[in-house]
């Protein structure tokens, strides 16, 4: 894999992010680069930059990846995340502004068709921009 | 179903119909596997709920789940562009054949 943009998914849950890949998976396909991650290292609720850094690295893809992120502090880790990459892969990755579940199927779903970062972005983000 | 081209100008046009069987109607899985088909397609492809529109963009997986399109209602598909009479024939076929999971291009 690597043609197709990826999706990384950050919940403060874990069973959150599992259950909305999950759906990915069932309804969109294996044809997209797909990883989760959520909780903090203590078993609790929360996100770490680590666990995002290595899941952004899992679903990479050389068409860029996009994060979709539930609230607060999953969206900062995220951007520290995004930091903490390779330079040259950091103009790659985008943060959604769109709901997780729906937003994640509906960027595999535009991914799984081959579409342009831009447009992935574009689909995660469509309910929260009409 | 009924597909037929239509020739305006030097644009390919086409348009097409089928019954939605699928129980449950157009759902999330069934909205994502007419997505993933229309977006195969360079042509323009649109759907409606009625012969005359309004006609929603059918490669938009959001706009086709929020159309949210009972059993039994009649689909509408129009193309414009390259490849429209293949795109509204394969679009009628998936729905036809209640959107098989091992063969999303409805042939």
């Amino acid at each position: 894999m690597g043609k197709n943009v990826g999706i990384v998914i950050v919940s403060h849950s874990p069973d959150v992010a599992k259950g909305a890949a999950d759906m990915v998976r069932q309804m969109v396909g294996t044809n997209v680069p797909l990883a989760w991650c959520g909780g903090n290292p203590g078993g609790g609720l929360g996100t770490s930059v680590e666990a995002i850094v290595k899941a952004l690295e899992q679903a990479w893809s050389d068409s860029g990846v996009v994060i979709m992120v539930d609230m607060g502090g999953a969206e900062t880790n995220s951007e520290m995340a995004i930091e903490m990459m390779p330079e040259k892969r950091r103009a790659k990755i985008v943060v959604c502004n769109g709901p997780i579940v729906e937003g994640a199927v509906m960027a595999a779903t535009e991914s799984s068709s081959g579409a342009t970062l831009d447009r992935v972005r574009r689909a995660a983000e469509e309910l929260y921009s009409r | 179903m009924t597909s037929e081209p239509v020739k305006v100008g030097s644009v390919p046009r086409a348009r097409s119909r089928a019954v939605l069987t699928h129980v449950g109607g157009l759902h999330a899985r069934p909205s994502i596997k007419l997505t993933q088909l229309a977006k195969r397609f360079d042509a323009a492809v649109w759907i409606a709920v009625a012969e005359h529109g309004p006609w929603t963009d059918a490669k938009s997986i959001a706009r086709v789940m929020a159309m949210k399109t009972p059993h039994m209602a009649t689909l509408y598909f129009m193309a414009e562009g390259e490849g429209a009479d293949d795109a509204t024939g394969a679009l009628a076929r998936l729905v036809e054949s209640d959107f098989p999971d091992d063969n999303v291009n409805g042939q």
